[in-house]
């Protein structure tokens, strides 16, 4: 049944996400994005901030690649300027919403005691809590030290990271939770606590990657959730300011000439797509490849 | 299991009472001023803002005025909104049913749509449907509803002139002209929040059932030699569920809570414009009220998923 | 100075008595040199000059028959008891059903609503020492619920205003009066002192009047408790049907209304929430709605929307003016707990040469031209009508002229392009509201003052926080914690004296009066003082023109504010809509005029 060679795990995944057709693609298509978004200044040494009235929201063409705003500003350096800090926050505050989900609906479908219970409490009151005045009292309270302490730039992308990622974990916990709940007293584990493995072990070596496909699932959609969110943080003074062109920016600033200058709302709307497209099929690849149950 | 319930009940009081405490901190601190306008209008002589302050008890500390918060909403009092001055019950019994019809509606077509989307897709991983799916998934969740309402406006609106975009709460029509026009205008508001809440769902859908559809016991299943569908309805489905009912457990309070993007869209005058109304205007007795009451839907969804579980999988034990 | 000025208005008034000058001429001349067109016709009405016909023609010849009104109002009414209104969204909303007095038109006119006639000194309404007003009511007029409008209900209203309890928002004008009934028909308002500007109680949206037989019983602590403060009787064109706060406010036609033949429809609805642009769509592009308020939107968006051919665009003269304001003190030095303490003074703003280069580099004209069009006027003058505005003071846009100042008063360009003198740097904090067109204007100026080597930090604080008077957060507009920062002001009242108070040395911002001073420049100028408080008891009404035409002057020639552009009121409006619109009162003021071309 199995191969006579054996392979480490992860070589063996590679094997299998290697064979993900779309997957590898989408890598490749991702690599691209962040290669442009990292390099284009270079490639593209056009300035981001250059108003321009006569070419106010010009079609695309060879001066204007991805044609221009409404103030006639370049929309290939707005969208390669812009497309680091979406890209980033994306991923990191992705990152930041699946640990904090993972760890605290591990711990919760873990634990028998009062901990379970507190930390459900903690998710529901998560759950509950406006946003909006949240985010103000936040950037009131915390906007000027974190500024005086990391710098503009990174004080706002801690700030903005920690605050996405700090208001969408609670669906991955949930999630987590009920699937440690079923998986807890499947027979493998029982086998596995029978045979004396450490809850740490059980939880790492027998749950945790079996309960991984909801986690990933709400990993890619969160890429695209904070993408769009830091635009709207930025509304309330909390994200980049306005004039930073991220790509959820420059979506939301298009919606309003969408009937007269379309190229203005599709090609940030594209980017964003196609991110989100391509990390969902690095997603499913990943998935396929770390999957324990998969036998080939 | 009844005990369970009972003890699970008596646990959610106090830890309501702990949530509310924690609002009702979040939203005094939280900066603005209910009369701001007041303060910047060269009309209004300051002591105006001021005695209304002292008048709606806004100077006296915090936890004095939580506590006052608290007994009021023991007996039944929810306060009256500052902007309005209406109490804040009829206010929200006033916004209610256009929120349940609209958002219950696009919750209910978003299930409708991603389970046998997400079921189909995954029991064929790869096919042609599951590409298309997939994409039309991706890009759900890739565009933001203020801009998908915006199209579907752009399109059947204003071009096709063939839906309104304005949601009236009080159509004048009678009989099934009523039905009519209101299933009319909240074709735009349902298509675009069902479309994002499914978009995300599918995929969720799909990623339980790959989970389930590679173990033994489907594969025994099969080897009995029952039906392709049976076999997804009976054994798969059920125990792919688990995932899924936590996501509806998710959303259920957003059926009273509204959807703030898309009723602002489409002016739907439901919870959602209430509360970010309330937001804006630091009305802060309607946003307690409001996000109190989504709080205690938040923990009693959150138990019926947890019954639910138990239900879905008997192994699945609570002490 | 203003000898100079008071010569040429005496001629002027003279040459409109003898019939040389029209009195709209005059109007507009006024408005050019820096006078509202309320004030402008007070000064005829003053002068004995009577009041012109407004232009404005009612077709329609029987009551009803035109249907349904439809407007939207993207923020909708939340309440609808006018001394409780908060916004302009609640003043609209109780104007559907209560009247004032009398009102001012879009020409600054005194239009009659419940008063008989408008007061004068011929007429002997204005005592001859300014020290009261003698209304006439209109007789014969009823509350929706049949009861009769009396005197008694206008006096109850200045009692009801007057108690703390109530805390009524339309105190401002009651205050300074007191309110006497003379007979069942006749009131007369009696002054402290002698006020030149007297319509003030009764008139416009603070002056809406609401029936004593209803309130008597909900004054001071009870007022919120009163049922009509949501179903309200007034005395209005329209009948109250249903209100819901926020969403939709509906009305029907008043079959007694005391106008004749008014008004033309049948009913009337106001649908409240969205956005301005979708607004605007649902009028110009759809036509599901008639009219649209308050159309804050991109002229751009505007002049493409109106090409869905179903509506127009209406502009409203008004006296708002969007405008940079100029910090007089140091906003990064803390004394006593404050930052922007009227103990320091700006390193760098306080050389004039400084000020007078940022004046330079705001291209007003192309901030106009890209960014407002229609929906703002560029102007050099912060009291200011702006349809016809042709200022005596004219501004400028020159990056050269500005960079030859500094250069001149020593600023030089260092190595990374700031120019700086005393190792003081030219870099400022610039801030504003969060609105996409106050970002753009942001962009423009910061573009201008880096080829000048002054360099701006933009911040932009949501509106929500920048525009309240929360005494902890130093990001309002009151604390002015930056060097710079732009809004618009609104002259609600078509008075400029009140509306120029904000350069007073005593209405100062600072921490000892919790910010709620008006005067956020902290600026302090006793030739200003003097000039103010001399035209606040001016009684001879040329002079006291004269006075604040030289208030304004003096403050723009001390560039402590660099105004940008007048703004109108800017509305959506139906092809076959007739409305009349006026920025000195709510825009529905006289919304039993507005009819339905067939």
């Amino acid at each position: 049944m199995a191969s006579q060679r054996v392979f480490s795990p992860w070589r063996e995944a590679w094997r299998r996400f290697r064979r993900h057709r779309l997957a590898v693609f989408s890598l490749v298509l991702l690599a691209a994005i962040v290669f442009a978004v990292l390099f284009g200044k270079w490639l593209w040494p056009v300035a981001i901030d250059e108003i321009d009235f006569t070419a106010r929201l010009a079609r695309p063409s060879l001066a204007h690649p991805f044609g221009t705003d409404d103030l006639g500003q370049d929309l290939l350096a707005r969208m390669i300027y812009g497309g680091r800090i979406s890209l980033a926050v994306g991923l990191a505050a992705m990152l930041v919403a699946l640990s904090v989900g993972t760890l605290v609906g591990a711990i919760a479908g873990m634990s028998r005691s009062w901990i379970s219970g507190g930390l459900m409490w903690l998710t529901d009151l998560f759950l509950s809590l406006p946003s909006l005045p949240l985010l103000l009292l936040i950037i009131y309270l915390f906007r000027e030290q974190l500024k005086a302490v990391f710098g503009l730039e990174l004080g706002i992308f801690i700030m903005i990271v920690a605050v996405i990622g700090g208001l969408r974990w609670m669906p991955v916990a949930r999630l987590v939770r009920a699937q440690f709940l079923s998986l807890r007293e499947k027979e493998f584990v029982e086998a596995a606590r029978a045979l004396g493995a450490s809850r740490f072990r059980q939880v790492t070596r027998h749950i945790l990657p079996n309960a991984l496909g909801p986690v990933i699932v709400a990993g890619t959609i969160d890429v695209a959730a904070a993408i769009i969110q830091e635009s709207t943080l930025s509304f309330l003074g909390l994200g980049f300011p306005p004039d930073v062109p991220t790509w959820g920016r420059l979506l939301y600033d298009a919606k309003d000439y969408l009937d007269f200058a379309p190229h203005f709302a599709l090609i940030p709307g594209a980017a964003i797509f196609l991110t989100v497209l391509s990390i969902n099929f690095i997603g499913d690849g990943l998935r396929d490849a770390l999957d324990p149950r998969r036998v080939q | 299991m009844w005990n369970y319930l009972l003890r699970r009940i008596l646990i959610a009081i106090p830890s309501l009472m702990g949530i509310s405490l924690v609002l009702f901190i979040v939203l005094a601190l939280a900066p603005g001023d209910p009369f701001s306008e007041l303060t910047t209008n060269p009309n209004v002589p300051p002591e105006v803002a001021a005695s209304l302050r002292a008048k709606f008890g806004l100077d006296d500390p915090i936890l004095v005025r939580y506590w006052r918060w608290l007994l009021a909403m023991i007996h039944g009092d929810w306060g009256f909104s500052f902007a309005s001055r209406v109490n804040v019950d009829q206010l929200i019994l006033q916004r209610l049913p256009a929120t349940l019809f609209v958002v219950g509606a696009s919750q209910l077509l978003a299930l409708a749509i991603a389970i046998p989307v997400g079921v189909i897709a995954a029991s064929r991983p790869y096919s042609l449907f599951d590409q298309v799916a997939n994409t039309f998934a991706f890009v759900g969740f890739s565009l933001p509803t203020f801009f998908t309402g915006l199209v579907l406006i752009l399109v059947f609106s204003v071009q096709l002139d063939w839906l309104p975009f304005v949601f009236r709460s009080d159509i004048a029509a009678t009989g099934w002209r009523w039905y009519w026009e209101n299933v009319r205008q909240a074709i735009m508001p349902v298509s675009v929040l069902a479309l994002f809440q499914a978009s995300s769902m599918t995929r969720f859908v799909r990623s339980a059932v790959l989970d389930v559809i590679r173990l033994d016991y489907v594969t025994t299943a099969r080897a009995k030699g029952l039906g392709e569908g049976v076999v997804i309805r009976k054994h798969v489905v059920r125990n792919a569920l688990i995932p899924v009912v936590t996501l509806v457990a998710l959303q259920m309070p957003a059926v009273f809570g509204g959807a703030i993007v898309t009723e602002q869209i489409f002016r739907v005058p439901g919870i959602g414009s209430l509360l970010i109304t309330a937001i804006l205007a630091n009305d802060t007795p309607v946003v307690m009220s409001v996000t109190f009451v989504f709080a205690c839907l938040v923990v009693l969804s959150n138990l019926i998923a947890d019954i639910l579980y138990g239900w879905l999988d008997p192994r699945i034990k609570f002490n | 100075m203003s000898d100079k000025y008071e010569h040429q208005l005496r001629k002027m008034i003279s040459a409109v008595g003898e019939g040389r000058l029209s009195r709209r001429n005059f109007v507009r001349k006024m408005i050019a040199v820096g006078l509202t067109a309320p004030i402008a016709s007070q000064l005829l009405t003053n002068s004995g000059i009577a009041v012109a016909q407004t232009p404005f023609k009612y077709a329609p010849t029987k009551r009803g028959g035109g249907g349904a009104l439809k407007l939207l109002y993207w923020q909708g009414p939340t309440l609808l008891n006018p001394h409780f209104a908060t916004g302009s969204k609640d003043q609209e909303g109780s104007r559907v059903f209560y009247e004032p007095l009398a009102s001012w038109d879009g020409e600054g006119n005194l239009q009659a609503f419940l008063a008989a006639e408008i007061p004068s000194k011929e007429n002997g309404g204005v005592a001859a020492d300014n020290m009261s007003v003698t209304w006439k009511l209109k007789q014969g007029v009823k509350w929706h619920d049949g009861k009769p409008f009396t005197a008694d209900d206008v006096v109850f209203n200045w009692e009801y205003v007057n108690d703390p309890a109530t805390a009524a928002v339309s105190v401002g004008l009651y205050k300074d009066c007191t309110v006497e009934k003379i007979d069942t028909h006749t009131i007369k308002v009696v002054f402290k002192k002698p006020t030149p500007f007297w319509a003030s109680a009764f008139v416009g949206f603070y002056g809406q009047i609401i029936p004593k037989h209803l309130f008597e019983d909900f004054r001071g602590a009870k007022s919120r408790e009163a049922p009509t403060n949501l179903k309200p009787v007034g005395t209005g064109a329209f009948k109250y049907v249903d209100f819901k706060p926020g969403d939709i406010l509906k009305a029907e036609l008043n079959p007694d209304y005391h106008q004749q033949n008014k008004p033309h429809f049948d009913t009337l609805e106001i649908k409240g929430g969205g956005d301005a642009v979708s607004a605007a769509r649902a009028v110009l592009q759809t036509g599901e709605y008639d009219f649209a308020w308050n159309m804050q939107v991109e002229d751009e968006i505007l002049l493409k929307l109106e090409q869905g051919g179903k509506g127009r665009v209406d502009i409203v003269q008004g006296g708002n003016v969007e405008f940079i304001a100029i910090n007089n003190t140091d906003p990064n030095v803390e004394v006593d707990g404050e930052r922007s303490s009227l103990k320091t003074t700006h390193p760098t703003l306080s050389d004039k040469a400084v000020r007078q280069a940022l004046n330079l580099l705001v291209d007003r004209n192309s901030v106009e031209k890209f960014i407002y069009g229609r929906t703002g006027k560029a102007t050099a003058a912060f009291v200011n009508n702006p349809v016809r505005f042709r200022s005596a003071k004219t501004f400028e846009f020159n990056i050269e002229k500005a960079n030859d100042i500094l250069e001149k008063a020593g600023w030089v360009k260092g190595a990374d392009g700031i120019r700086a003198k005393d190792g003081k740097k030219l870099k400022f904090l610039f801030q504003t509201s969060i609105n996409a067109p106050r970002q753009k204007t942001q962009a423009i100026i910061k573009q201008a003052c880096q080829k000048a080597g002054i360099d701006l930090e933009l911040k932009s604080i949501v509106a929500s926080v920048f525009f309240s008077s929360d005494v902890a957060n130093p990001d309002t507009y009151p604390h002015f914690y930056a060097d710079l920062e732009m809004f618009t002001t609104t002259q609600g009242q078509p008075d400029p004296e009140e509306f120029l108070r904000q350069f007073l040395t005593a209405e100062a911002a600072t921490k000892d009066n919790k910010w709620q001073g008006r005067n956020l420049t902290r600026y302090r100028n006793p030739a200003f003082d003097e000039a103010l408080k001399a035209a606040s008891s001016e009684l001879d009404p040329v002079k006291r023109a004269a006075l604040l035409i030289k208030c304004n002057d003096i403050v723009i020639d001390d560039i402590t504010v660099i105004p940008v552009l007048a703004r109108p009121a800017v509305e959506a409006v139906a092809n076959n809509l007739r409305c009349q619109l006026s920025s000195w009162d709510v825009l529905n003021y006289d919304n039993a005029s507005w009819y339905r071309e067939a």
